[in-house]
Formats: C-alpha cells, sequence, structure tokens
C-alpha cells in the first residue's frame, strides 16, 4: 500500500474486536428501509422480527435509489430521489420519516469552465455514512460515476475532485460508456480503523481505493475477470456489482461482480475467485452480496442467470440465496420457504441486508415488489410483503424505541 | 407576472398552481422562485444552466430554452413537465 503512514499501516493490519451479537432489547425496534422506484417505505419490526408495520410510501412517486439510516447517531435518514421529470436530489429526515427536509445543496458538478465537459449529475445512487470520527459525514455516488461528500449530516455536498477530476477518470470510467439506466458509483467502503482509507466500486470501471480521503485513488482489480473486454483481465474497466468490507475484519473485502464471486485479503492486492466453486448449473453471477456481521468467513449470494442474454432472473425460474461459511470453498442452497418454480425475480445489489442479532436476519426485495426475510441466516424464509413496487434498495437499522 | 406552475413542483409551492414571479429574464425568475421556494431550481435546472430534459418553458405560449430570454411583468410563464416515462 503506498503512501501508508505507520500509524495507519498499524491499525490497517489488525481486525476489530468481536462484537457479540446484539441482544434482543424490548426497546430496541428494527426497521427496513425499502426503496422503490415508485417511494420509500420504511418497515417497522418487533424485537422478535415477527410483525411489521408498513409506513409509507415517502414520496410516492419518486424514484428513490437508496434510504440509510446513520448508525453512528440512530437518526439521521437519508434518501436519494428523483422523478422521471425532475433532477434527483437528497431529503433527510431525523425524526424516522415523520418530517423531511431536502438537501440545500444536493450532490451536483461544479460549472465547467471553458472546454470542460459539461457534467450534471442524473441521480445519486448509494450513500454511506463517513466514519465513526466524522460524525457529519457521509459519502454519495452518483450516475453518471462521481463522488461527493457531506461535512453536515447531508444537508450540503461537495464533489471529491481528487476523484471527479481524477486525470485518468475519463479512462478507468469513459462516459460514452453506460448502462440502461446509466452506470453507477456504488459500494463506498471507509475502513473502520481509518477514516483516510476509502474503497469505491464503480460499474463498468472497476474497484479503487484511496489512502489519503479521496485525494488519490488506484485501480484494485487484479485476479478479476472482465470477459467483456479484449484484455479479460485489464487493469481496470471490470464490473463490480457490489463490493463488501468486513466490519471486524477490514482487510477482508469481497465482491459480487459481473463475471463471479471474489474475496481479497489485504494487503494482497489479487482478488481470488471463489465463486468457482458454486455449483455449476447455478453459476456464480448476481447483484448483491451480504456478509455475516460477527463472521468474515460467512456470506451470501443470490444467483441470477447471467447466460446468453443476461435475463438477470432467478436461474431457472428457482430463486435461492448461496451461503458459504468457510469464504468461498463450499456453498449450500437455501431456498426453503422461496418459490420452487416460475419465480423470475432479480435482486438488485443493494436490494440485500442483513441484521445484527442472532441468527443473523436476511432480507431482499424484489423487482417484481417483493419484500422477504430469513429469521435464521438462510435456513428458511418468509414472505413480508408483495406488490410493492419495484425493489431497488434494502437497509436495516436499529432504532432505540 | 404569473407563473403557472406543473403539479410536480406543488411540493414546493405549497400546492400552489399559479405564483406571482419577478425578473427581467427567465434566468431571473428561476432565481426568484428558488429564493422563495428553495431547492425548486435545480429539480427543473442542471448544475451546467441546461433545462432539464423533460422541463419545458413557454412564455405567453411560446416555447423558450434560452434562460436569457426576456420577460416582463404583464408576461406569463409557464413550467410544463413533458410528460414521458412510465
Amino acid at each position: 500500500m503506498p503512501g501508508l503512514s505507520r500509524e495507519a499501516s498499524k491499525r490497517r493490519g489488525k481486525s476489530l474486536r468481536r462484537p457479540k451479537a446484539r441482544p434482543r432489547r424490548t426497546h430496541e425496534r428494527l426497521l427496513l428501509l425499502v426503496a422503490t422506484r415508485k417511494g420509500g417505505f420504511i418497515f417497522h419490526g418487533d424485537p422478535v422480527r415477527k410483525d411489521w408495520v408498513i409506513d409509507g410510501p415517502h414520496f410516492l412517486g419518486h424514484i428513490i435509489n437508496h434510504i440509510v439510516l446513520d448508525p453512528r447517531d440512530g437518526r439521521t435518514m437519508l434518501m436519494a430521489a428523483k422523478t422521471g421529470h425532475l433532477g434527483p436530489t437528497i431529503f433527510r429526515s431525523v425524526d424516522l420519516g415523520r418530517t423531511w427536509q431536502e438537501a440545500t445543496h444536493p450532490p451536483a458538478f461544479a460549472k465547467a469552465r471553458e472546454g470542460e465537459p459539461q457534467r450534471a449529475v442524473d441521480y445519486t445512487f448509494w450513500l454511506a455514512p463517513g466514519h465513526s470520527n466524522e460524525p457529519s459525514a457521509w459519502y454519495a455516488g452518483t450516475s453518471p460515476r462521481a463522488l461527493f461528500r457531506s461535512d453536515d449530516g447531508g444537508v450540503s455536498w461537495y464533489g471529491i475532485d481528487g476523484f471527479n477530476n481524477h486525470p485518468m477518470l475519463p479512462k478507468w470510467a469513459p462516459p460514452e460508456d453506460q448502462t440502461p439506466d446509466g452506470a453507477t458509483l456504488h459500494s463506498i467502503v471507509v475502513d473502520p480503523r481509518d477514516p483516510a482509507h476509502l474503497y469505491i466500486g464503480m460499474s463498468g470501471g472497476g474497484v479503487f481505493e484511496s489512502l489519503d480521503k479521496g485525494a488519490s485513488w488506484h485501480p484494485l482489480n487484479k485476479g478479476v475477470e472482465a470477459n467483456f473486454m479484449p484484455d479479460p483481465y485489464p487493469e481496470y474497466g471490470q464490473d463490480p456489482h457490489c463490493v463488501r468490507m468486513h466490519p471486524m475484519m477490514p482487510d477482508r473485502l469481497y465482491q459480487q461482480n459481473h463475471c463471479g464471486i471474489y474475496k481479497l485479503d489485504r494487503p494482497s492486492d489479487k482478488w481470488d475467485r471463489i465463486g468457482r466453486q458454486m455449483p455449476k448449473e447455478i453459476g456464480d453471477i448476481g447483484f448483491p452480496i451480504v456478509l455475516h456481521p460477527r463472521d468474515p468467513d460467512t456470506l451470501w449470494v443470490i444467483p441470477m442467470d447471467g447466460t446468453t442474454v443476461w435475463p438477470r432472473t432467478s436461474p431457472d425460474g428457482k430463486p435461492a440465496a448461496y451461503r458459504t461459511r468457510d469464504a468461498g470453498i463450499t456453498w449450500e442452497r437455501q431456498d426453503r420457504g422461496l418459490p420452487k418454480e416460475q419465480a423470475w425475480f432479480t435482486v438488485k445489489r443493494q436490494a440485500f441486508a442483513c441484521d445484527q442479532y442472532d441468527p443473523v436476519g436476511l432480507y431482499f426485495g424484489t423487482t417484481g415488489g417483493e419484500l422477504w426475510m430469513s429469521p435464521n441466516e438462510g435456513a428458511s424464509w418468509r414472505h413480508l410483503a408483495a406488490h410493492l413496487p419495484e425493489i431497488l434498495a434494502v437497509e436495516t437499522a436499529t432504532v432505540i424505541a | 407576472m404569473k407563473v403557472r406552475i406543473p403539479s410536480q413542483l406543488f411540493s414546493y409551492t405549497h400546492g400552489h398552481s399559479k405564483i406571482d414571479g419577478k425578473g427581467g429574464t427567465l434566468a431571473e425568475l428561476l432565481d426568484f422562485m428558488d429564493s422563495a421556494y428553495p431547492g425548486v431550481r435545480f429539480r427543473i435546472i442542471d448544475e451546467q444552466d441546461r433545462i432539464r430534459p423533460h422541463v419545458r418553458f413557454f412564455v405567453n405560449r411560446e416555447m423558450v430554452r434560452d434562460l436569457n430570454h426576456p420577460i416582463h411583468a404583464e408576461d406569463e410563464v409557464q413550467i410544463i413537465c413533458a410528460i414521458s416515462g412510465g
């Protein structure tokens, strides 16, 4: 890791103390923050995750890409919104969605100077609270691919020039290379040991790392396939769908990529394709990836059909989660309670999440507007809601009742 | 001047479909509106001062694309969010 201070290097070599599972307290409530193509919904759960009360839709008709509650203060909730007609914005609530205020300066590029490309944010896609030592800091990833930061809890935002104006950005993320809904910057990961240490993922760009709070960046894609490129193992240009860092072992990263499931143990910079051990008939293509909050070797994916024209649906119409408990050496299918056939939904990269309890609860939303949960780490699944709009993101949050 | 507001912006204008605007150009009218209804400008004009793709401005029923277009107190300005998408 070039440029790493001795202190930061020491910090990064360490794992964090493994926390105990969060005990269920009667005064706690679990929230599911469900972002859909037609508004936001908040599901209020009871302490045993059995009964849920739906609150919403918030901002009916808005395309909500992400809703996140700040775990540092337990009250600041941000929502990334736009509509088909209007430009993008951020709404902010400090009372769990009872009232909302709009950001005074949502993520936006600076006015272009003569000869510069005239970039405009189409929508904010990803929201990430900053480091615990920076209690009001947030990051946002947008389409087109750019990184923004707020230092006041999401009220006003500014571009990270070290990334947005990086001389290599037009090569890392060519503006002409767009997915149907626009290429995104996502998976903003902050090292819990060091607020200056950041990772981001870009669809059609790859994974990138900064050691200096975003002032400089380098690609981190060695070993990751890009089978749609002339060179299938380029320095950049890969298509990570979702990148996660293990919260207790921050040197352990996983990603669900367009071309498989990968693990990276820093300080190595070479990813290992752990998805090769998935059943051949299922493959290792998908959008989301979820990590067990206390066991760095346990994670879940929800595979999709990435063959031929890329249907992106459950393989053979039979949805399932796959779990590994040994960091990808072996995988097990978890489909008890899910439809056995003719279920052709997609689970998007932000639409799969877990809680902190023991056993861990898992939650996913589908493009068909269904919300599913497992109260037992994937052993069985049950339906929480149907007939919602297309679900774009699911996040969990614990609040004091 | 009279400004007609599309339903998509009612959340900013407190439900009003018509407001009284001020300004010598469309750009000045938008600045006035943004001070009266914070945030409304960015929803219809991007950070490069371009009218967003699905937004149209009409002055006395003539479509106007230039924010420097002069307007007068007796003019009627209509903002329309073109029907698009699904």
